[in-house]
């Protein structure tokens, strides 16, 4: 217990780092060797017991915990585990749908002793009060000394502090390590008010070495009892931390991800699927023992659009698909199941049946949905909201034709638009709601819509992400700009702006889709003039823009910053990138930075001036009240290379600048020069500034 | 070959053996088994509770004249609740797998996240679907929430497909080609239920008199909720039962006129926040009135 008069400050750590003996222990026993060097070995071997090193095993076990949670849960497991700050050689972590695991080598059994320095009453004390404070502290007064500490003198002693086991440490702290982890969505199972976790927590394994970590959680007792595959094992399996990973394989868990993706990548040697490292992951963390079989389907199933079959095998049963030598769709699928084989057929048999019906679902769907003219539904879509506030799709689609339109669009790019949506009331889109746009692509073009037509109904969403390519051509680029930008304009206008992670109509996602379109599909006009002058909607715009030339193309933050402030604005994203190429170009040159800097001082002059009534001649620069020597020089100079571009400006520029800043004073007693002067170096900061504002660029000077 | 009748008995035979109350389905139109009062309002309150029973549910919008062969306007659910979960209560449900039959060794078995909503009763919990060799058979659901409400006691709830189980049990690719009992198929029995609720939901329901109908069990509900004292000394003989029966037919009247295309989107948030307002009003009185009578009989 601390008196409140007593500071306690460790000194030494009492353990002394004892190294490994390194005993040689010969092959065969030489008659030399005497009884004495045998015990020395015991003994020293038992020294090293006794520094006592020990593993670590700790098994969350549970129900089965959604895939994707799964690698991120280990993760933080690490870091919560780590925050303990127990020492240990390596930690491992593994998981299968069912436990959460993680293995420590290498931990302590005890915390190391430490002794403590502690603080007693001043020397100056009455006799009784030193007396009552070693009584306190139960040892003798003549334990104490007196040190001089930074108040004066006083009473101290040092106390033995014994490390604590790290049996009891994790005792303590696991409950919280393990209700501390982090999931997207929790639940609670023992009543209301109890413990929250992603799913039920059943059986928790906690062994230090070969003894229990003892502790209690929603009714859990920890312990050494694991439980093996739900059919495949016994439901407990008694484990230490040696033995732990070869019993679960012995009761059909794979309790190594990487072993499970390689059981999988194995069994489906030599079958051509579409690579899908997602639909992998997904199923590594969906199964204990996964094993992948074969299955196939009736080829005349081909006749439905690739896009769909592809989607209910991989999306709604999360099968690989399967393609021929020509890298055609193939008649075959591959499933990976939760048990080791299937000898007698069943599983291939039962995902064959449920995989026909979902496909005759499908075709009864794709043919239901021709019986009307595709175009003939437009009208239907008056019936499907698109945001309570927004209106419906029909009004949506509207403003999208005219936006098309405006964006440049051709009659084709305005007939996309009108068609656009109207996907959203067919029946396989309900069913298969994913495929959006695609399916509109597809009913067009069976419907005799043209090709740019089509392509552009089938592209519109895209791109779904950054890596994503861009829709495939020009009237396909408009409808997805159409789209976004009516989505965009649309939910600003009624308040619907994304805040930090709650961005609901993924419009982060949708302006950086514009963002990479405009400039990947190389539009030469201003972003800004379809805003219909939302600020709010523009600055989220500049955000974007500034993400994608920061992040994607590796542009600096003050190129950017210089570029976008430039006179001539940002709006044109493709100029705006060739702008950004030339200013990267220009920072090579010794002189781009001190011009920089004179820039950034004329800047500041000018602010200063403007704040003190100065504007600039409405004639321009009056050529006779300019002073002889650099002033003039920098004048002629700018008249010289005025209108040429930059790149061959700065060597000349530079020097003529940087004369008249070392000669000429700005701030002329005569108002009519200081005016003059001042114009001039406003005529020269703006010829320059249509490219950038290189008053933003951070220099070293 | 076990008949869709031999596969209910052999299932109701399991739960009962495990504690189960064999309730027989609720004799007003619902669209799950979740709805029933055996589900929806026994699941609130401190009680323990076992029960399964076989519920047809009715969902206009996926009937199909009869003609496909995997969606019904009307399927048969058996719903399970073990208020609260034991802990075991995944190995029970497999358990109830084996005992119609199927190998668990020989057969893929998932449970994949899927978390249950029901909006129109402010329900909601944290489960899976689960599924056997590529088929959804059952939703395995820990209740959260009913009617707004957080529950005491965490129910599991396990809802199976009892006709895609026969199905899937039979080898059969058409729900009408189970064989209900020896010598009858499902079609036998039931092609005419759907043939005619089809026609009747999408073309022939008339729409004006379901609006005036749904008014009216509204209406009805509305006036005994209000009528509900709960500083009243006789209100456990306050009739909430009857009053959660018109919101059950509200419900109904929802998803026919739905079905029917009478409902515009703009006016499907208003409905169902209608129908949401009085299962929640319910939910509470009842909660009320439970612990009233718990008082009582302490």
């Amino acid at each position: 217990m601390k008196t409140p008069d007593a500071a306690i400050v460790p000194v030494v750590d009492l353990t002394a780092t004892a190294s490994i003996p390194e005993v040689e222990v010969p092959d065969s026993t030489p008659e030399t060797l005497t009884e004495t060097l045998h015990e020395q070995v015991a003994r020293e071997l038992k020294k090293v017991d006794g520094k006592s090193s020990f593993p670590f095993l700790l098994e969350i076990g549970t129900e089965e915990i959604p895939d994707w949670m799964i690698p991120t849960a280990l993760e933080n497991l690490r870091l919560s585990f780590e925050k303990l700050e127990i020492p240990h050689e390596s930690v491992r972590l593994d998981a299968t749908p069912r436990r959460l695991v993680l293995r420590a080598e290498g931990l302590p059994g005890r915390q190391p002793d430490s002794v403590e320095r502690v603080l007693g009453p001043p020397k100056s004390a009455p006799p009784q009060a030193v007396a009552g404070f070693a009584r306190k502290q139960g040892i003798q007064p003549s334990e104490m000394k007196v040190e001089s500490t930074p108040k004066g003198e006083y009473y101290t002693y040092l106390k033995k502090v014994a490390g604590r086991n790290i049996k009891d440490i994790l005792a303590e702290a696991l409950p919280g390590v393990i209700l501390g982890l982090y999931f997207p969505k929790t639940m609670y199972w023992t009543g209301k008010g109890g413990p929250r976790f992603i799913r039920p927590i059943r059986w928790i394994v906690a062994l230090l070495g070969e003894e229990i970590v003892p502790f209690e959680l929603a009714g859990v007792r920890s312990g050494r009892l694991s439980s093996g595959h739900r059919r495949l094992g016994a439901r407990e399996i008694a484990v230490t931390t040696m033995d732990y990973e070869r019993r679960l394989g012995d009761h059909g868990v794979v309790l190594s991800a990487e072993e499970r993706r390689n059981r999988i990548r194995i069994g489906m040697k030599g079958i051509r699927i579409k690579p899908d490292d997602k639909l992998l992951e997904t199923l590594v963390y969906l199964t204990e023992c996964p094993m992948p079989i074969q299955g196939g389907f009736d080829a005349q199933f081909l006749e439905l659009p690739e896009e769909v079959l592809i989607t209910v095998m991989r999306h709604h049963q999360k099968y690989f698909s399967v393609e021929d030598s020509e890298g055609k769709l193939a008649p075959a699928f591959v499933a990976v199941m939760n048990i080791a084989s299937d000898p007698e057929g069943f599983v291939r048999r039962g995902n064959e049946r449920v995989l026909r019906a979902r496909f005759n679902d499908a075709r009864f769907f794709w043919e239901t949905d021709q019986k009307k003219a595709f175009a003939g539904r437009k009208l239907d879509l008056a019936n499907v909201t698109f945001q309570a506030k927004l209106g419906s799709y029909l009004a949506k689609t509207e403003r999208m034709m005219q936006l098309a339109g405006e964006l440049g669009g051709d009659a084709h790019a305005v007939r996309a638009a009108e068609l656009s949506k109207i996907d959203l009331t067919t029946e396989l889109v309900k069913e298969f709601t994913e495929l959006q746009g695609v399916v509109g692509g597809l009913y067009a073009r069976v419907q005799g819509e043209s090709e740019p037509v089509w392509q552009a109904i089938y592209d519109q969403y895209k791109p779904e992400s950054m890596e994503d390519a861009i829709p495939r051509n020009r009237t396909a680029q408009i409808v997805a700009l159409a789209d976004k930008l009516d989505t965009l304009r649309g939910c600003f206008g009624v308040g619907l702006i994304p805040t930090g992670s709650r961005d609901p109509f993924a419009l982060r996602r949708a302006a950086q889709g514009v963002v990479r379109i405009l400039i990947e599909g190389r539009f030469d006009l201003s972003l800004l003039a379809f805003l219909g002058g939302d600020e709010a909607l523009k600055a989220f715009f500049a955000e974007r823009v500034r993400y994608y030339f920061k992040d994607i193309r590796g542009f600096a933050y003050d190129e950017i910053n210089a570029c976008m402030a430039a006179s001539v604005g940002w709006g044109n994203l493709v100029d705006l990138g060739t702008r950004l190429e030339r200013v990267r170009g220009l920072r090579a040159s010794p002189d781009f930075e001190p011009l920089a800097a004179a820039f950034k001082r004329i800047a500041n002059i000018l602010e200063q001036s403007r704040g003190t009534g100065f504007t600039a001649l409405p004639s321009g620069v009056d050529e006779a009240l300019l002073e002889a020597g650099p002033e003039h020089e920098l004048y002629q100079e700018f008249g010289r290379i005025a209108g040429q571009p930059i790149e061959n400006a700065i060597a000349r520029l530079r020097p003529k600048i940087d004369l008249f800043f070392d000669k000429v004073l700005v701030n002329a007693p005569d108002p009519a020069v200081r005016q003059n002067r001042l114009t001039l170096l406003q005529t020269l900061l703006a010829e320059f500034s249509t490219i950038a504002d290189f008053s933003e660029i951070v220099t070293n000077s | 070959m076990q008949s869709f009748q031999q596969i209910i008995l052999t299932l109701k035979q399991y739960w009962a053996d495990r504690g189960c109350v064999i309730q027989e389905p609720y004799d007003t139109e619902v669209g799950a088994g979740t709805m029933c009062p055996e589900t929806f309002l026994r699941v609130l309150g401190p009680d323990p509770y076992r029960v399964a029973y076989v519920q047809p549910s009715r969902r206009p919008a996926d009937g199909r004249y009869g003609d496909n062969p995997n969606r019904l306007y009307k399927h048969s659910q058996l719903q399970v609740i073990l208020k609260p979960a034991p802990s075991d209560v995944i190995e029970q449900y497999l358990g109830s797998l084996e005992a119609i039959g199927i190998d668990l060794k020989q057969h893929d078995l998932k449970l994949e996240e899927d978390n249950w909503e029901a909006p129109t009763l402010g329900a909601w919990g944290i489960g899976w679907q689960v599924m056997l060799d590529g088929l959804e058979i059952s939703q395995f659901t820990y209740f959260q929430q009913c009617g707004g409400i957080d529950l005491d006691l965490v129910p599991a709830e396990l809802t199976y497909g009892l006709e895609r189980l026969t199905a899937f049990l039979q080898a059969k690719d058409s729900v009408y080609d189970i064989e209900w009992a020896p010598g009858f198929t499902y079609g036998d029995v039931r092609y005419k239920d759907e043939l005619q609720y089809s026609v009747y939901n999408f073309e022939m329901a008339d729409i004006a008199t379901l609006w005036k109908l749904f008014d009216l069990h509204e209406g009805e509900a509305t006036r005994l909720l209000q009528l509900y004292d709960p500083k009243s000394g006789d209100k456990k003989r306050f009739p909430l039962l009857p009053a959660y029966d018109q919101v059950l037919k509200c419900s109904n009247l929802f998803n026919t006129l739905d079905a029917r295309g009478a409902i515009s989107v703009t006016e499907r948030v208003g409905v169902i926040q209608r129908v949401r307002k009085m299962a929640v009003a319910v939910a509470a009185a009842w909660s009320d009135q439970q612990l009233a009578v718990a008082e009582v009989a302490q």
